[in-house]
């Protein structure tokens, strides 16, 4: 079932983060994740790809969408999908989660989907377990597929990453998908600005090579595309905010600030979106400028691209 | 002397000694009100030719000042009116030179909301003689755990952000306050005393604490605190402001943290360069402040830090208290005294004793305060606020706490002799206060 004629794109037969990819790999990704929406669109979203393939997903943290995108993108890919929930299996009965990859492993799976609330869990398991691993989240480290997603739609919508200038705003401290984006974003060419209070902003950002802002309108001022952050319910009550009314009037993307964006800015947000907290419901729910639906599409096919990239490099 | 009427808009001040501490201007001549603002200013103003309509002071060669802001006025409103309002503090303030109160936050109910923020401007703008600008707390109802709102207080006119006399005991909440208020440009006022060593204390340690058998707290509670919020602001770059410092340590640290060039900035009340805390005596409660009065060596390093600058402000720590707070045993006793109306004689002693140069002094008391809170304030240049402190530095009286202007009389230097007081006192162009201006020397009122 694996096709030698298909050229390989991944130097690695994980996929742990942006950090580590190339330029050639990622392209290479976009590409392939291109062609996936067609098939996606298509009345028969079926190949057979990864006929025979087992692919587990195992998320220690609850993420609907993740889950199910990678799900899906299995499934239409021919391979046989298992979703391991966490709270029936025995890693909350105090197992390790060396313990937890010795047992996965013994069940001979082709691909692990990991999602975990430490950074570096990813990494771990790829050391001990013989299948691929995908990263879908760790910690505050890394969510690769879903900076691969956002680039292909920013791609498809403006034909092009070098060159724009793109705000992430919010919860950057927390922030996977901003460490991912900014990795991704920047190798492509595109310039990157950070937009967030203080408390928000992780140490040393600067050393990423972005921009960075604490005035929302100062920081929008010209940009192609906003990126909103989701803010964590628990983090909006005192510790690095003082309430979400604050953090609405000062960050939270309404028309007013929006204003200061180039005419034509995209809006996208990783989800799921507090309304009113991060972002106005107008923007979220105006399709001429909020692009937040095609980014769920875009994540099937990117993940339809990562594992045909991966089952390439598989024997 | 009546009180000059507005109706003219325009006002004269000729023979005045001019003193501006922001330009260092120290000269004889006059200056012109019109509609508020100052209009005019300079050495020759007034000396031939007196303009047609306006009223004319003679000043007789006294000082005519920017008016006195005080960075640290607790008032009782809301809640506690009956020991003192804002237009109460208001009058005491006018008594005293002073044309804008900073107000602290921690009323009942604490200013931690922006329509409180809100409340007291109204109610200032309603009740109050002079210029009122208020502090909203840094963390909410004062509890050290939750930061407040502080952008949108911001927005609604609050001028710092600040615990009162309370310290944020957490170190990982105040640098996340901190952080948060940098984003906004915002000062944050401190309160330098590490709440546990200091539990329960009435006064300083010390032999004379030991001899008297007080309840005391080690004065390097306030080392600890200053050096600790000294890394967090190298930490967030947040201004920071010690609202009063009262030790050697605490001005060691800040005189060098100021050295590396860091935001920081500090304060220190008239009580704690004037007393030690060999004042306490016979348990006197009305000297019973907080931090409590200290060593003879720290009194002395504070005069020190005003002389060479490390100090920026002088404030009263004005705080009114009642016979039911201040009639009990020293231990039992709350903190705090009135200091409106002593703040001005109080720093103008050091210029007396030869310990500090008035203008130094007189910049402590008004150019300082309005550039680190921002305020249009503390200048005597064309076109500022005609908010004015006309001062007979050289009037001896004694202190009677039966003339005093504020609602509570609770003042640690009954009885005390200085020399040189506040005679005339205008707030926009309006004279608030005024006291006649040629007493029979030597005569205490």
């Amino acid at each position: 079932m694996t096709s030698p004629s298909l050229p390989p794109i991944l130097k690695t037969s994980h996929l742990l983060g942006i950090e580590g990819l190339s330029v050639p790999e990622v392209t290479g990704l976009l590409d392939l994740g291109e062609s996936y929406v067609a098939q996606s669109r298509a009345a028969n979203k079926k190949a057979a790809l990864l006929k025979g393939r087992t692919l587990i997903n195992l998320f220690f943290e609850a993420s609907t969408r993740t889950q199910s995108s990678f799900e899906l993108a299995g499934k239409r890919l021919g391979a046989d999908v298992l979703n391991m929930s966490v709270k029936t299996s025995s890693v909350s009965k105090g197992e390790t989660l060396i313990d937890t990859a010795s047992t996965l492993n013994a069940m001979r799976p082709d691909i692990l989907v990991v999602r975990h609330q430490d950074s570096g869990a990813a990494e771990l398991l790829s050391r001990k377990l013989d299948c691929s691993v995908i990263n879908a989240g760790d910690g505050a480290h890394e969510h690769p597929t879903q900076a691969l997603l956002d680039a292909l739609t920013i791609r498809r919508r403006l034909g092009r990453i070098e060159g724009l200038t793109v705000a992430i705003c919010g919860d950057i401290l927390h922030s996977r998908v901003a460490r991912s984006n900014i990795r991704l974003l920047a190798m492509l060419g595109a310039q990157v600005r950070l937009i967030a209070p203080r408390t928000l902003l992780p140490c040393e950002a600067e050393r990423f090579g972005v921009e960075i802002f604490t005035d929302m309108k100062q920081g929008l001022a010209g940009v192609d595309i906003v990126m909103m952050l989701r803010l964590q319910l628990e983090r909006m009550t005192g510790a690095f905010v003082p309430s979400t009314r604050e953090y609405f009037r000062f960050y939270g993307l309404d028309r007013e600030k929006l204003r200061h964006a180039k005419p034509g800015v995209l809006v996208m947000h990783p989800g799921p979106m507090n309304r009113g907290v991060e972002i106005a419901s107008d923007i979220a729910d105006d399709l001429e400028v909020s692009v937040i639906a095609e980014q769920v599409e875009m994540g099937v096919a990117i993940r339809m691209a990562v594992l045909d990239a991966l089952a390439r490099g598989m024997t | 002397m009546t009180a000059p009427n507005g109706k003219t808009g325009r006002l004269a001040f000729r023979n005045a000694r001019l003193i501006e501490p922001a330009s260092g201007l120290d000269i004889k001549g006059g200056l012109l009100v019109e509609n508020g603002r100052i209009a005019d200013i300079g050495p020759r103003l007034f000396n031939d030719a007196e303009p047609r309509d306006p009223e004319i002071i003679d000043c007789r060669g006294l000082v005519l000042t920017p008016g006195l802001i005080d960075c640290r006025v607790f008032t009782g409103e809301p809640g506690s009116e009956h020991r003192e309002s804002l237009a109460s503090a208001s009058e005491a303030a006018a008594a005293g030179g002073v044309t804008t109160i900073v107000t602290m936050p921690n009323t009942n109910p604490v200013i931690d909301e922006p329509s409180l923020v809100d409340f007291i401007r109204r109610r200032a703008q309603a009740t109050a003689k002079v210029n009122v600008a208020p502090m909203a707390a840094l963390t909410q109802r004062l509890a050290g755990e939750t930061m407040t709102e502080i952008g949108l207080l911001k927005e609604a006119g609050a001028v710092a952000f600040t615990d009162g006399d309370r310290t944020v005991a957490n170190a990982r909440v105040m640098r996340r306050a901190l952080s948060y208020a940098a984003t906004f440009d915002a000062l944050v006022v401190g309160h330098a005393e590490d709440p546990e060593l200091v539990e329960g204390a009435a006064t300083t340690e010390s032999e004379f604490a030991t001899r008297l058998g007080l309840p005391a707290g080690p004065a390097l509670a306030e080392a600890i605190i200053v050096e600790r919020d000294i890394r967090l602001v190298e930490l967030t770059g947040a201004r920071y402001h010690f609202g009063q410092i009262s030790t050697r340590a605490a001005l060691d640290a800040i005189a060098a943290a100021k050295q590396r060039g860091l935001p920081i900035t500090c304060g220190v009340s008239a009580h704690h360069l004037l007393l030690n805390e060999l004042d306490v005596g016979a348990y006197y409660t009305f000297r019973k402040v907080k931090p409590p009065l200290r060593a003879e060596a720290d009194r002395a390093a504070m005069v020190e830090g005003v002389a060479n600058g490390t100090i920026d402000v002088i404030v009263s720590s004005h705080e009114p208290q009642g016979a039911d707070t201040k009639r009990q045993t020293f231990a039992s006793a709350a903190f705090g005294a009135v200091g409106l109306e002593t703040l001005l004689p109080a720093a103008l002693s050091l210029h007396h004793n030869g310990e500090a140069q008035l203008i130094r002094i007189l910049a402590a008391l008004t150019t300082a305060p309005a550039k680190l809170l921002g305020l249009p304030a503390g200048s005597l240049t064309k076109g500022a606020a005609a908010d004015l402190t006309l001062i007979d530095i050289e009037e001896p009286f004694a202190v009677d706490e039966r003339a005093l202007h504020s609602r509570a009389r609770n003042t640690a230097f009954e009885g005390r002799k200085f020399q040189g007081r506040a005679h005339m006192t205008f707030v926009g162009g309006e004279c608030v206060y005024s006291a006649p201006l040629s007493p029979p020397r030597g005569q205490a009122r």
